[in-house]
């Protein structure tokens, strides 16, 4: 990767390139000052769009105020979103779906990524190609895709009804993926599956590479079965990598929005009303700013707790 | 990758029949995932009658009326006015002629793709910018509480995008800067920048710090050093970086949907409310869809050797 030039040739290529008068007089900055000089911008750009807003966004949660009447007068409430969002069935039916999106998500893309990536390192001819063609779903964007599924979805005309007749027999209008209560949350999981399981099949690929050919050699000549070196050698190595696949599509789907916003928003009634599609109602449709806000921030301190637990546990398993 | 001679005894290599039953399985995933995009492909060229057919039409006469109605607005006209008209000017007239259509003028996809493009661009140089500055920092200097600060810079990116809307909508409409490009590239670049440091991080860490040292030695000053040696050993990582931030603006939808209406709206909430009459157009949603994913195509093979560090923020390195 980095060429490996012999470090005298290449000061003397340094000292050949022409010395820039700018840098030769900011050239004075201690490597102490340079260090604040680099990271600085950074952080106040954070600061300015990230942190600045969470404040506002606490302040506004313990307040009645409301997005489309800015002039109206403030009113403290306290803490009162933040009970009222705790016992409101609403919230707790989006916060159910939202695990059930998350849930069957990780599960089957889990299972799905790992035999796929089982199967690439079986490192047969054209490997890399085929991988390639594998992993083009998760780089488009989930709403303009999830938009068409939509399409693909529709009852007799769509290309999804029509192929499952196809393959099962039952006539392509007998069936809803997006209009039934009892489908629509599968027709979400299965387009996230469809976009993801390469992601996760691709973290675990690079696991099973990780493993060195030794390792299997030794249990060879132990004799050890295949199955033996599945569940003793594969599994415990890869499982790092497994976990962290599931942590970063955790995080991703319990944040959710774009895809299912198209494809049902939410719908029907509010089957598939995950966490993020309630909040958008609540502050945008419904203007509930201040109590929106605190339920964003409900949202934040329980992704943000779940991933530092998980990642506690993350690293156990690797210095196992 | 081991490059060893592998004899008909190894142990690691599977067996051809085994090879083949992967290949087999593997070709027939990647198949079944694409038939959606070959599908959004095809809609894109079916006329509107096609394309709602039942059975699903594998094959029909292709017809660039998709591609039409995408960049155009149309008005429907009596036959008398119609008689009147001059012979048509282009294939998008004559088409829309064939179904008693006259193009009232250019549609909004153009104009939304091109805010696509600027805010893709301008948040992922600004990104990659402090990006750069920013992991370089990181990577050579001892800073005090320096992964504090990393975690703070990634923790930024658990937020979910409706609950970092919220206040953003009410802070750019106190600045002016709803519904502009400005603060798309603002809120875009704020989002990348913990992406490209913990990227570019990782990146920079490979480049020994004895080139940097060697000509410090020969009386280059730290800044020159990052300038000239730095910089150009960083340029595979920097490439890479840039691309992920490209490809996330680009495909980005909850704030532009949220956070932009009119002027500075990018392709993605414009996609899906084409309408035609009666209905939503989906050759015309398909053919933007297309243009749309297009260029992603072309990003995903130049970067499939660095796709599993960007997708894992670095964490895993092949």
């Amino acid at each position: 990767m980095t060429e490996l030039t012999p470090v005298s040739s290449l000061a003397d290529r340094v000292a050949a390139a022409s010395p820039d008068w700018a840098l030769r007089r900011a050239g004075g900055f201690s490597d102490r000052s340079i260090a604040w000089l680099f990271i600085a911008p950074t952080i106040v750009l954070l600061l300015a769009i990230n942190i600045f807003p969470l404040i506002w966004t606490i302040r506004l949660s313990f307040t009645n105020y409301r997005g489309n009447r800015p002039n109206a007068p403030l009113k403290s409430v306290g803490l009162d979103h933040y009970q009222s969002i705790l016992s409101d069935p609403d919230i707790w039916a989006a916060m159910q779906a939202t695990a059930h999106f998350v849930l069957w998500t990780i599960a089957l893309q889990t299972l799905l990524g790992f035999a796929l990536a089982w199967l690439i390192d079986r490192k047969f001819r054209g490997h890399a190609l085929w991988t390639t063609i594998i992993l083009i779903p998760m780089m488009l964007s989930p709403a303009v895709v999830g938009n068409f599924w939509r399409f693909l979805y529709q009852p007799q005309i769509g290309l999804f009804n029509y192929l499952v007749s196809f393959i099962s027999g039952v006539p392509p209008s007998s069936f809803e993926m997006i209009g039934s209560v009892k489908l629509a949350p599968w027709s979400i999981i299965l387009v996230d599956t469809w976009m993801w399981t390469p992601y996760v099949a691709l973290i675990i690929l690079a696991g099973l590479r990780s493993i060195p050919d030794y390792i299997y050699e030794a249990a060879e000549v132990d004799r050890a079965s295949s199955w033996r070196q599945f569940w003793s050698i594969t599994l415990p190595m890869v499982l790092p990598f497994i976990m962290l696949a599931v942590l970063f599509r955790g995080i991703e789907n319990f944040k959710m929005f774009d895809m299912v916003n198209l494809l049902t928003s939410g719908g029907p009634g509010s089957t598939t009303e995950v966490a993020s599609i309630t909040l958008k109602r609540e502050a945008f449709e419904k203007w509930r700013t201040g109590y929106s806000s605190a339920f964003a921030i409900i949202l934040f301190v329980t992704v943000f707790g779940l991933a530092n637990i998980y990642v506690k546990a993350l690293n156990r398993v690797r210095q196992r | 990758m081991s490059t060893g001679i592998v004899t008909a005894h190894s142990v690691v290599e599977p067996s051809p029949r085994a090879k083949a039953v992967a290949a087999t399985l593997v070709a027939a995933y990647a198949l079944i995932s694409m038939i959606p995009l070959v599908w959004i492909f095809l809609t894109g060229f079916k006329s509107p009658p096609d394309s709602i057919s039942y059975p699903p039409k594998a094959i029909f006469e292709p017809t660039l009326e998709g591609y039409c109605n995408l960049f155009t607005t149309r008005s429907r006209q009596s036959p008398e006015y119609m008689a009147t008209l001059p012979p048509p000017a282009s294939t998008c007239d004559e088409i829309a002629r064939s179904r008693n259509m006259v193009i009232a003028g250019p549609s909004n996809y153009a104009p939304r793709f091109v805010n696509s493009l600027i805010i893709a661009f301008a948040s992922t140089f600004c990104a990659v910018a402090l990006g750069t500055f920013a992991a370089y920092g990181f990577s050579r200097f001892k800073v005090p509480l320096a992964d504090d600060l990393l975690f703070f810079i990634l923790s930024t990116r658990m937020m979910p995008p409706i609950a970092v809307a919220i206040p953003i909508y009410l802070m750019y409409r106190e600045l002016g800067l709803s519904d502009t490009r400005l603060g798309m590239i603002l809120l875009y670049t704020s989002v990348n920048v913990s992406l490209a440091v913990w990227l570019l991080k990782g990146f920079i860490d490979e480049i020994p710090r004895e080139y940097e040292e060697a000509a410090m030695v020969d009386g280059y000053s730290r800044l020159h050093a990052f300038w000239k040696v730095v910089l150009p050993q960083a340029t595979t990582g920097i490439a890479a970086t840039a691309i992920f931030c490209l490809i996330f603006a680009w495909n980005e939808y909850a704030f532009a949907v949220l956070l932009t209406s009119g002027e500075a709206q990018t392709a993605p909430p414009f996609i899906p409310i084409i309408i035609g009459e009666g209905g939503q157009d989906w050759p015309a949603v398909a053919a933007g869809t297309t243009l749309f994913l297009l260029p992603i195509l072309a990003f995903t093979v130049l970067l499939r050797r660095h796709l599993l560090r960007g997708i894992t923020f670095g964490a895993v390195r092949k």
